[in-house]
């Protein structure tokens, strides 16, 4: 059961909160992690630390074996598998390593189908689509299709399909791990443009650079968080991009996604 | 302010169909394959059933042009197992039925007709050689190809009339040919269209009955009377018509109606059609199989979609409902196919012998069902397992 909780305005609540999978493997073992609205989380670790594992709680993709999980001020336990499925629907975006884009699909249309499960007609969902492709620094590349498309575009299509519903919670795993420097600075520059338009994010990372440019860190070591700045940290504006060449980039994209409207 | 529990939103059919449809459209080679069976079952039951629907169709309008109201009597057999013969007032007293609108009669000539007289007798070429009276057109409704019909004139006088069968057999097709009967000559003045009521006529050469007992040595005994009479007292007109024709033995007349037996071939379904169906029925089985087994392949290269999916919150009952509609569409595919292909091989065949093609409602009705009945069946067990699918599984794998 929910109860109307004013005082606490956490987009994320977890409190020792554990998970363990089959044959004993202790991914979590008592995690508390509280996140404000508009906070620009890094949640960093070495590889096997439980990163991933909390991503999905947060995300509402698992349960947690003990301890709370309140998104968005819904606590997980109370919800059924198609309220969570809805929750996600409304209120969260994932965007994977792996970008997860239909082939053969026009990027507009790998776009509308993120909102496919909101109960947007689809007029609408091509409209917020091509919005939103638009915000990522895309909106000339609409009809184009993932093998014409770049890895970093690729992603920034990824993106686009994660938000065009304005979620308020915008979750990534590893953004940028399957892209060069130019193209994961593409990347972030679209996350912080997302951040200063007051999208609340958390990036999974094992790159130091981009845990450091991120306001906040949490650091996770073996199921444990070992070191984190405290909720509210985060809603500070990113440091310079790390991972973005001095000079301008020639594609047109990239300069549209740092003019990018906040909305 | 209490939170609402989150409701999922509904999907609206074309949203259902567009998701079912992505998967088939990526991979057309594939669909077409899938549908094949399916196609191939369908199209052969639609075929058999058109084909089947369209000879029976044939054969009720030839009924219904021919009409159902001519009884033929002929001589069964006595007491003593001999032939028996029809007296030869028979066609009077048979005219004098009130019901009765017409009759007349046909007499088997005991005689040959050839080409030419070098030709030994024994060859008749199965040919009969009757008399006949000049009405016998007009009771049997049959038509003149060439020249003309017995008068009363032509009736008393070596002329002929061939059968169409006749004609054809003895290679004549036009008038005032010469022909070698009894021991004389006779001309050909006429040549008959088919006679589907009549098939012996169409055998026959025909002379008048004056002409028969002048030339040809004929006794004057009817061997056959057609009599047509109003559709309505045809069992009444049956009914006395042994006692009328031969008051003292009507046990010795036999009375048909010749429409019965396009009436049985109509209402029969042979044994072939129904073999037929059973391979269709077959095809469309293997086809469903072939479905199920593309819809599962489908779940299993498809984890990512479906984890993408769920985090983009696809409820588990939207993620099943994609893979129905998935294999619904796949089926409905095959069976759109075959029930086209269908109908083409059954027009195909009904006008290359002159019928009228007729593939029935219901056929396609059932189709319809049977494709339906086998997309769910066939998607059911991999739509459950791709619903089952747990979110972060589905996305862990590479
Ligand atoms: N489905 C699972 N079943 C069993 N063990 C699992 C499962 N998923 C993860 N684990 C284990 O839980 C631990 C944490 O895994 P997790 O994927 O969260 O790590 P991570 O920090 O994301 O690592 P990486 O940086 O390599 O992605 C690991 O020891 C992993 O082997
Ligand atoms: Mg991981």
């Amino acid at each position: 059961m929910s109860v109307p909780q004013p005082e606490r305005p956490y987009v994320v609540e977890l409190r020792e909160v554990t998970k363990e999978y089959g044959g004993g493997v202790r991914a979590l073992r008592g995690v508390s992690l509280l996140v404000e609205r508009g906070e620009l989380v890094a949640i960093a670790g070495p590889s096997g630390s439980g990163k991933s594992t909390l991503l999905h709680l947060i995300g509402t993709l698992d349960r947690p074996t003990t301890g709370t999980v309140r998104i968005a001020g819904h606590d997980v336990a109370g919800l059924s598998d198609r309220e969570l499925s809805a929750l996600r629907a409304r209120h969260l975006g994932f965007v994977f390593q792996q970008f997860h884009l239909a082939p053969g699909v026009s990027a507009l249309d790998n776009v509308a189908d993120g909102l496919l499960y909101s109960g947007t007609p689809l007029r609408a969902r091509r409209d917020r689509a091509a919005a939103a492709l638009e915000r990522v620094g895309l909106g000339h590349r609409l009809g184009h299709r993932p093998n014409q498309l770049s890895g970093g575009e690729q992603q920034r299509v990824a993106v686009a399909r994660a938000v065009a519903g304005d979620p308020p919670l915008l979750l990534a795993d590893e953004p940028t791990g399957n892209l060069d420097s130019a193209a994961g600075g593409e990347v972030l520059g679209v996350l912080r443009d997302l951040h200063a338009a007051g999208t609340t994010i958390a990036v999974i990372t094992h790159d130091p650079e981009i845990a450091e440019w991120c306001p906040r860190q949490v650091r996770v070591r073996d199921g444990r968080v070992v070191a984190d700045a405290g909720a509210g940290t985060g809603r500070r504006p990113p440091g310079p991009n790390p991972k973005r060449t001095p000079e301008p980039a020639p594609d047109a994209g990239t300069a549209g996604a740092a003019k990018g409207a906040p909305r | 302010m209490t939170r609402q529990r989150p409701a999922p939103a509904r999907l609206g059919p074309s949203d259902v169909l567009r998701t079912g449809a992505a998967g088939l459209r990526t991979r057309p080679a594939r669909v077409v394959l899938s549908a094949l069976g399916i196609a191939i079952g369908i199209a052969t039951m639609i075929a058999v059933l058109g084909i089947s629907s369209s000879s029976r169709e044939q054969l009720l309008r030839q009924l219904d042009r021919l009409g159902t109201n001519l009884l033929t009597v002929a001589p069964g057999q006595t007491m003593f197992g001999e032939e028996a013969k029809l007296p030869v007032e028979a066609l009077g007293m048979v005219r004098r039925i009130g019901p009765v609108r017409t009759a007349s009669a046909t007499g088997t000539v005991d005689t040959t007709i050839r080409r030419t007289d070098r030709i030994p007798k024994a060859v008749t070429g199965g040919i009969a050689v009757q008399a006949a009276t000049a009405d016998l057109l007009t009771t049997l409704e049959g038509r003149v190809v060439t020249g003309a019909w017995l008068n009363a004139a032509t009736e008393a006088r070596p002329a002929v009339v061939l059968g169409a069968k006749a004609a054809e057999r003895l290679g004549i097709s036009r008038t005032g040919v010469q022909v070698w009967m009894g021991e004389r000559w006779f001309t050909v003045v006429g040549v008959l269209g088919p006679m589907p009521l009549a098939p012996e006529i169409e055998r026959s050469a025909l002379v008048g009955f004056p002409a028969a007992e002048k030339y040809l040595a004929f006794d004057g005994h009817p061997t056959t009377v057609y009599e047509r009479s109003a559709e309505e007292s045809v069992e009444a007109v049956r009914a006395v018509l042994p006692r009328t024709v031969n008051p003292e033995n009507p046990e010795e007349v036999t009375v048909s109606r010749p429409s019965d037996a396009l009436a049985a071939r109509a209402a029969a379904a042979s044994a072939f059609t129904n073999l037929l169906l059973g391979l269709g029925a077959v095809a469309l089985l293997v086809g469903g199989v072939g479905v199920a087994n593309t819809m599962v392949i489908s779940v299993l290269e498809r984890r990512k979609e479906i984890g993408l999916r769920r985090s983009l919150g696809a409820t588990r009952g939207q993620v099943r409902l994609q893979f129905l509609a998935e294999s619904l569409l796949l089926s409905a595919l095959g069976g759109i196919a075959g029930a086209v292909l269908g109908g083409l091989a059954t027009a195909g065949y009904a006008l290359s012998r002159d019928w009228p093609p007729v593939v029935p409602a219901w056929a396609f009705a059932g189709a319809v069902g049977a494709t339906l009945v086998i997309g769910t069946l066939a998607g059911l067990y991999p739509a459950m397992r791709a619903a089952r699918l747990s979110p972060t599984v589905a996305l862990a794998t590479t």
